[in-house]
This record gives structure tokens, sequence and C-alpha cells, in this order.
């Protein structure tokens, strides 16, 4: 079953065209990486199913609810208000640069839209997320606040704040791109973690190695447009496209 | 002056010190909430309104108060004299000798007056917060009003609590512009004090009283900033 379902997805900012056409699937469980040079509008499409930019067309399915089902008069027409609200609460969004909340702890970042999106009760809430700050890694520190953590840390608080409201599907977007080398692996780890586990997850992302080891399916974006998709070993591996093959060309000392 | 003068004086200057404390307190309580407003409507995307609050704040912060408060006290004495009946009728009630109407019309003047500055500090602070805030929070599903009040206020209130300590200390002395409309309060009995004695002093005793409610305002605003200092 098809999670997240896109179909001549488009989108213009005063007049240029960032996204033209886009369509794909994400099926339930799997992992899907969209690379492409800067530019080619990678964030824009996370950012239009994550409701963050308004679509110019095309329409889009989220675990079997229409964010946008049809296409009028030249414009996209949405859900109504309670259905979007729903859609938005089964994707999580990680950004690059975390975007924790600076005025609340740790634990207060994670149990703020449980508590008052979800109508959790605290308790029921500070449970979940001593769980994930577990699993992150980060139990000491539920009570500190954002600027007391590491690069690396802040961007495993802010994956358990998205996880805490226990989303059908996780978009990152370049979720290392804003921290040190060093501190680029261990929020990897944390990903490939959760692939295990079977979340479904879309990952823009930077790191080639890590796309080609992590994907069950790699997006390459340029432009706009989808250029070329399929297993990371197709992209990677045996592409006859050759902008896909100039593209990774630049990042060759990243895949071995 | 002798020490009994000076005490004599003291105690007087001293019993006005409770209508500057209204004027403080009530211009407080209603520029700040209506400040909030005002920045809001500045930033509201509808232009007309955004336009109409801008000359709004240009003509609060371009003229001086005390031409304010002078123009808003005679506007109500000025209609009731004036050729329309209606005008007339509308304000024959008023008395504008009353001490209450002298007040009312000065807490007017402060409010909108100090309105329009606390609408900049707080337009500024709301500005200042990045983009990623609110993209963070709608990405979790909060409604804009949640958004505003659990996430971007309090970082606000952070971000503008020393430029509005300046305009709080800035009001205490700004108080003193009510004996422009002779409205009874520390300045103006100190000044009286001071023809009545032809001596300094009195303005001296008068200046020590705003000193002090600054010098305790200060140390109440450090207090509050170390307060919110637990994080950057
Ligand atoms: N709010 C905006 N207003 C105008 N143009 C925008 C806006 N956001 C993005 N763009 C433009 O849309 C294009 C695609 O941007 P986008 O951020 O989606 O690219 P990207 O693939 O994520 O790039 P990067 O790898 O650098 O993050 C760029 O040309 C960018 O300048
Ligand atoms: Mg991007």
């Amino acid at each position: 079953m098809a999670i997240l379902e896109v179909r001549n997805l488009s989108k213009s900012f005063d007049g240029f065209e960032v996204l033209k056409d886009i369509s794909f699937d994400v099926e339930k469980g799997e992992v899907v990486a969209i690379i492409g040079p800067s530019g080619s509008g990678k964030s824009t499409l996370l950012r239009c199913i994550n409701q963050l930019e308004k679509a110019g067309g095309g329409t889009v399915k989220v675990c079997g609810m229409d964010l946008i089902a049809d296409y009028k008069n030249g414009k996209p027409v949405y859900s109504p208000a309670e259905t979007l609200r729903a859609i938005r609460l089964k994707i999580g969004l990680v950004f690059q640069n975390f975007n924790l909340f600076p005025h609340m702890s740790v634990m207060k970042n994670i149990t703020e839209a449980p508590v008052c999106v979800l109508k959790k009760s605290r308790q029921e809430a500070e449970k979940t997320a001593a769980a994930l700050l577990e699993k992150m890694g980060l139990s000491q520190k539920a009570n500190a606040y954002p600027c007391e953590l590491s690069g690396g840390q802040q961007q495993r608080v802010s994956i358990a704040r998205a996880l805490a409201l226990n989303p059908e599907l996780l978009f990152f977007d370049e979720p290392t791109s804003a921290l040190d080398p060093e501190l680029t692996g261990e929020i990897l780890k944390v990903i490939k973690e959760l692939a295990k586990e079977k979340m479904t997850m879309v990952i823009v992302t930077h790191e080639m190695a890590f796309a080609r080891d992590v994907a069950d399916h790699v997006i390459f974006m340029d432009g706009g447009v989808i250029v070329e998709e399929g297993t990371p070993e197709q992209v990677f591996g045996e592409t006859k496209n050759e902008r896909t093959k100039q593209f990774l060309q630049r990042y060759n000392n990243d895949y071995k | 002056m002798s020490w009994d003068e000076i005490l004599q004086c003291t105690g007087i200057i001293a019993r006005y010190l409770v209508p500057t404390l209204k004027i403080f307190g009530f211009t407080l309580i209603f520029s700040i909430p209506l400040g909030m407003v005002v920045a809001l409507l500045k930033m509201c995307k509808f232009k007309p309104v955004s336009w109409l609050v801008n000359v709004y704040i240009l003509i609060m912060r371009g003229t001086p108060l005390m031409l304010q408060i002078i123009t808003i006290y005679y506007a109500i004495p000025m209609m009731k004299v004036s050729d329309s009946a209606f005008l007339q009728n509308l304000f024959a009630g008023v008395d504008i000798k009353s001490e209450s109407y002298q007040f009312n019309a000065l807490i007017v003047a402060f409010a909108l007056n100090y309105a329009a500055y606390f609408a900049e500090i707080f337009r500024g602070g709301i500005e200042s917060i990045p983009k990623g805030q609110y993209e963070a929070a709608a990405a979790l599903g909060m409604t804009k009003t949640q958004t505003f009040f659990r996430i971007i206020l309090p970082q606000v209130v952070k971000r503008i609590v020393p430029a509005s300590s300046n305009e709080v200390i800035t009001l205490v002395k700004d108080t003193s512009l009510a004996s422009a409309i002779a409205y009874a309060e520390i300045f103006r009995k100190a000044k009286e004090q001071m023809i009545t004695y032809s001596n300094l002093t009195p303005l001296f005793i008068a200046g020590l009283f705003y000193f002090v409610m600054n010098a305790v305002l200060t140390v109440l605003f450090t207090a509050i900033e170390k307060k919110l200092d637990y994080y950057k």
C-alpha cells in the first residue's frame, strides 16, 4: 500500500517553476532518499507535501487521505481543514537546522505537541518522551535546554520530537548538513536504526554513501524534475543517465 | 530652607506620589495590551490596515507627548463651544473641570502615545523570531493561536525586556508632563513649593523621588532579565 502518492505536483515562486510534474509513491516501511544538486527543489517538494508551501498543481494523497484531490481553474483544491490537520499529524518533519524551541527544556520540546495537539495527559506524554530519549541516547538531557546541547544532540531531540506524535511517515530535510562531520555519524546511525524498525522515511540528503546504504529507493532530482529513480544499485551503480552520472561524479570521494 | 521646611516640603510632595503612580500604572495597563494589538495590526497583510496603523505610530512618535496631552485635554472643551449642536449635546454631561476628566484625558494621551512605542518594540520582537519556529510548530500540528502563545510570545518577551525597560523608565519621568494640564502630581507640587520658598530644593526632592522609583525599576528589570537568562 502506498502511504504517499504524489502525482504531477508542480510549484512556482513568482513565475519561476521550482517543481515540474513530480510523481512518485512511497510504500509503507520504505526508505526513500532524494538526492540532487542545490536548488533542484528537494526542500520545496517536502515542504509542499508538509503544507509549509502551497502547491501549484497536481494531487497528493497521504495515508489514504487526500491532501490535494483535484485541480480546478489553474489552482489545486485542498481538502477541508480537518483533513489537512489529520494529514499533518501523519507526517513528521526533521529540519536541517533542528528548529527546536529554545525556551523549552528537551522534555518540554518533545511533550508540547502531544499535550497541546493530541491532548494527551502530561504524564503519558512524558512517559513516551522518556522512552524516545532513551532510544536517542539522551536520557541524561531531559532537563537540558537546546542551547546546552551539541548539534548532533539537538538533531536527535528534534527526531524524538517528531516521533512523539507517532507519525506514519518521517521526512528529513538534510538532517546532517548543519553538523560537523564527526557529528553526522550519530544522526545517520539513528536513521538507520529507524529504518530497521520499518519506519517509513523520505530523506533529502547529500550523504551519498548513506543514501546508497539505507535507502530502498532513490530519487534523483535536477531542475525541478525527477531525472531518474530506482533502487540504489540502479541509480548509484549502473545509471545510464548523463545528468545523474555528472552529479554523482562530484560526490565521488563520498561513496566507495 | 531649614530642615523643618525640607521635611514638610517632602511630606507634601510625597502625598502626590499616588497620582504620579496612578498615571504610571494605568498607562502601562492600557498601553501594553494596546501596543500588542497595534503591533499585530501593523503586521496585518491587509495593506490599508497596516498603512493606517503606520500613520498612527508616526504621529504618536513624531510629535511631542506634551502636545498630545494638551490636544486631547482641550478637544472636548473645544467641541462644547463649537457651532455643532450635536457635539455640544454629546459632551454636555462632561465636567471638564473635574479631576476625573483631567485624569482620563491624561491616561488616553499617555496610553495612545506609549502604545505606539510598545507596538514598535513588540513588532521588532515578533519579527526577530526565525521562520523556522513557526514552521516547526506548524509541522507539529499546532494551531496559529497555540503557536503564537506557546512558541512565539515567550521568546518575544525575553527579547523585548531590555527595550521595554527603557520605555518604562522613560514613562516614570514622563509622568511629570501631566503638570502641563495642571494635574496635581509630584512635579507640579514641587514647582509650587519652589515658588513658595523661592528655593530649588523642592525640585531636588522631586528629582530624588523619580530617581528612587527608577532605581527600583532598574533592579526589577535586571532581575527579570536574569530570570529569563536560562536559555539563549
Ligand atoms: N520562498 C521562496 N521564494 C522564492 N524562491 C524560492 C523559495 N524557496 C525556494 N526557492 C527557490 O526554489 C528553488 C528550489 O529550492 P529548494 O530549496 O527546494 O532547493 P533544494 O533542492 O532543497 O536545494 P538545497 O540542496 O540547497 O537545499 C531554488 O531556486 C530556490 O531559490
Ligand atoms: Mg534544501
